[in-house]
């Protein structure tokens, strides 16, 4: 298959090694990847913070990089930014009434997954030859479980990683606080969801959190490193990709 | 307001009172596992939950003629019907219509539509005085207290605050321990000599039926069913979206309801009337049909579908910003998520600016929603309609906001632009991590941010420089 990788822009911008990984997840599957040029940023902040008319045009350089490639699919590390092509792009193109915006949006919204969803529920796959020998937790972002209904599908992935151990994550469905510009707008709420989750985390006596979503894990991530708690955060993608080192 | 004040100022206080945030723990997590193992046990809940939707989506698309008709049926049997427009004018009607009967009490059923409007205060303006009788209406009303929950309203109270309360305020309470029997007995004396000696109650209304004219109320305690029997009068007070088109649509709801509600599989007291029935319960009935924002909200075409609310409040259990705030901090009789899309539609948007953003859209109220409204969805369109109405207004905060949303929209515009805000914004973040305590005096966001969080190390090379190296 010919996938197209959207990288979002917390990914390339903070997160590289997460796209490095999900390349070398996909490659070693035997698929092409490939890597429109020219994306930027999904439109999410503006779209999820009242700025509708910015993140129009945003939505139209999506739909004009990767609807000009030839792709089979188009596949993310981030159920957040797939959540918002595939659920709200439809709503943004109707409400902008722009007929030629929402009917490129319907071809190409079906075809975009995020990662897990794309190697368990797509290609069938569960064992993708991934060794990690660490105690890991596993926390379900809301975008990823509640808008796309991932399910058990990052679980299942991580049952079939070698020489892993994971972890019962208590309210594991509990949102960690992030919610984008939530996170600073209400800190006070948010950190006081934060606080239960890292609770939650640390209570699992897992070493490594993961997680489908970059952004949550950055927010679960930075309370860990402020609490000097030696947890860390790791995205789901890297542990898949990580190999015995030979 | 703006959308930097109200709420999360008053979430501040909330979230750091530790005892009201172990009360309201408790008490949402226990209703959240009991209605997800009541609804576990509905093998279609989904359909169900999908035809309670279209029920309301085709109630409101008529709501004109189910309105009509609905008045039609009340009056062919026996009913007054009487529209307000708005608070004021359902206050001074209901007024009148006790002043009429020469009464000076009035015992009440819970309801939200008179809490919207401050009928009690209003009425106490004239002289009249109204018991709330729903025990814990009748909590809050005696501590002086509002709702904080739009089912269980004083959902933020512990049992042993409640016995001190009973023992300050109720003219005999006896001998009172903290059991829930004992609390609820003393209630139930104090209450039950003002159910007899009533001459005119007031109630709110879970739906009224255009069809037949039929007007109900849905509780648990059976205070409803003494006010809705007992008195001479009976005013009830009604949302114009509460219009059901068909009796038949009582099954869907009424199945949608108590598992939502209280994880029970029936409702406990159901009390449906029709108009009057000579020599049996009220002799007089009047139906005060309530506007106050309604059509308004109706008119847009995201927000409205708030209108078909049935006032369960599982969204208010399964959402983890009540969870920590309780419903106060929401300043609105209609608290959590539903509050949070309700009262900027009802209310005046400027009242309610803040509470779209009372929330990080994880969907969870979505989820439960028996009627199924998207509330996430509605939120976001809410926050557009503040942000569009603010254009060039707010404070310095939201023109700063403004101003940095409309920075980086432009950045992101153009590949190349987005490769120069990186060259430009990577840098700074590698030096405001590279000194420790840096961030957290720079104020705005990255304040906040660093107020309980690390900030991200930046890599040495983005993601599309790998690539390019790579290829
Ligand atoms: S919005 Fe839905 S879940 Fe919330 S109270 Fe209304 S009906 Fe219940």
């Amino acid at each position: 298959m010919r996938v197209g990788l959207f990288i979002t822009c917390l990914g390339d911008s903070l997160f590289p090694e997460t796209g490095r990984a999900t390349v070398e997840v996909l490659e070693r599957l035997g698929h092409t990847v490939v890597f429109p040029a020219g994306q930027t940023c999904c439109g999410q902040m503006h779209a999820n913070s009242g700025y509708e008319g910015e993140a129009l045009p945003l939505v139209r350089g999506f739909v004009e990089r990767f609807g000009g490639e030839d792709l089979d699919a188009i596949v993310a590390p981030s159920g957040s930014c797939v959540a918002m092509v595939r659920h709200h792009y439809p709503r943004l193109a109707a409400e902008a009434g722009d007929a030629a915006l929402a009917a490129d949006v319907g071809a190409l919204a079906p075809r975009v997954f995020e990662l897990c969803e794309f190697l368990a529920d797509e290609l069938g796959a569960t064992d993708i030859g991934a060794y990690y020998p660490h105690r890991v937790v596993y926390h379900p972002s809301c975008h990823g479980l509640r808008m796309l209904g991932l399910g058990e599908a990052p679980l299942r992935l991580l049952r079939g990683v070698g020489g892993i151990e994971l972890r019962e994550l208590e309210e594991a469905e509990s949102c960690c606080g992030f919610g984008g510009t939530f996170a600073v707008k209400n800190v006070d709420v948010s950190a006081a969801m934060l606080a239960d989750k890292v609770r939650a985390v640390l209570d699992s006596g897992a070493e490594v959190c993961t997680a489908t979503d970059s952004s949550c894990l950055m927010h679960i991530g930075g309370a860990l490193r402020r609490g000097r708690t030696g947890v860390r955060t790791v995205h789901i993608a890297e542990i898949l990709a990580a190999e015995e080192a030979r | 307001m703006t959308p930097s004040g109200g709420f999360p100022v008053a979430a501040r206080e909330a979230v750091a009172d530790s005892q009201l945030r172990a009360n309201l723990r408790g008490a949402t997590h226990a209703i959240r596992d009991k209605r997800a193992a009541a609804v576990a046990e509905v093998a279609d809940w989904q359909e169900l939950r999908e035809a309670g939707r279209l029920i309301k989506e085709r109630a409101m698309r008529h709501l004109d003629r189910h309105l009509e008709a609905l008045e039609a049926a009340v009056v062919a049997a026996g009913g007054q019907v009487h529209w307000a427009g708005d608070a004021a004018a359902a206050n001074r009607i209901v007024g009148d219509l006790v002043a009429a009967t020469g009464s000076t009490e009035v015992v009440k059923v819970k309801s939200l539509a008179t809490d919207e409007i401050g009928l009690n205060e209003a009425l106490a303006a004239r002289g009249i005085d109204a018991l709330e009788t729903d025990l814990a209406e009748l909590i809050n009303q005696l501590a002086g207290d509002t709702s904080s929950h739009i089912l269980v309203p004083a959902i933020h109270r512990n049992r042993a605050e409640i016995r001190e309360l009973f023992l300050r305020e109720l003219p005999d309470p006896g001998e009172l321990d903290e059991t829930p029997g004992a609390l609820a007995e003393a209630a139930r004396r104090y209450l039950r000599e003002r159910f007899l000696r009533a001459e005119v109650a007031v109630s709110g209304a879970n739906f009224g039926v255009a069809e037949t004219g039929t007007v109900g109320v849905v509780e648990s305690e059976g205070n409803g069913r003494m006010c809705t029997t007992l008195p001479r009068t009976l005013i009830t007070v009604m949302g114009i979206e509460k219009v059901l088109p068909r009796l038949t649509d009582l099954e869907v709801m009424l199945q949608l309801l108590p598992r939502s509600a209280t994880a029970e599989r029936m409702n406990p007291y159901t009390s449906l009337w029709t108009g009057v029935t000579p020599g049996d319960g009220p002799q007089e009935f009047h139906l005060v049909l309530l506007d106050a924002g309604r059509t308004n909200a109706l008119r847009d075409e995201v927000g409205r579908q708030a209108l078909h609310c049935i006032r369960c409040s599982a969204c208010l259990n399964v959402c983890p910003v009540y969870e920590r705030t309780g419903g106060h901090a929401y300043g609105s009789v209609y608290p959590g998520p539903i509050g949070a899309i309700l009262t900027p539609q009802l209310a005046d948007l400027d009242q309610g600016a803040t509470l779209p953003w009372a929330s990080s859209l994880c969907g969870a109220c979505y989820e439960v929603c028996p009627v199924k409204i998207d509330i996430p969805t509605v939120l976001v369109h809410l926050r557009g309609k503040v942000i569009r109405r603010e254009a060039g207004g707010g404070g310095a905060e939201d023109a700063a906001e403004r101003l940095s949303m409309k920075a980086a929209a432009a950045a992101f515009a153009t590949p190349r632009r987005y490769r120069l805000a990186q060259r430009v914004v990577l840098p700074v973040l590698r030096l405001l991590t590279g000194v420790p305590g840096l961030a957290r005096i720079v104020p705005g966001p990255l304040a906040a941010w660093t107020s309980v969080r690390e900030l991200p190390e930046p890599p040495r090379e983005t993601f599309s420089d790998w690539w390019r190296g790579r290829s």
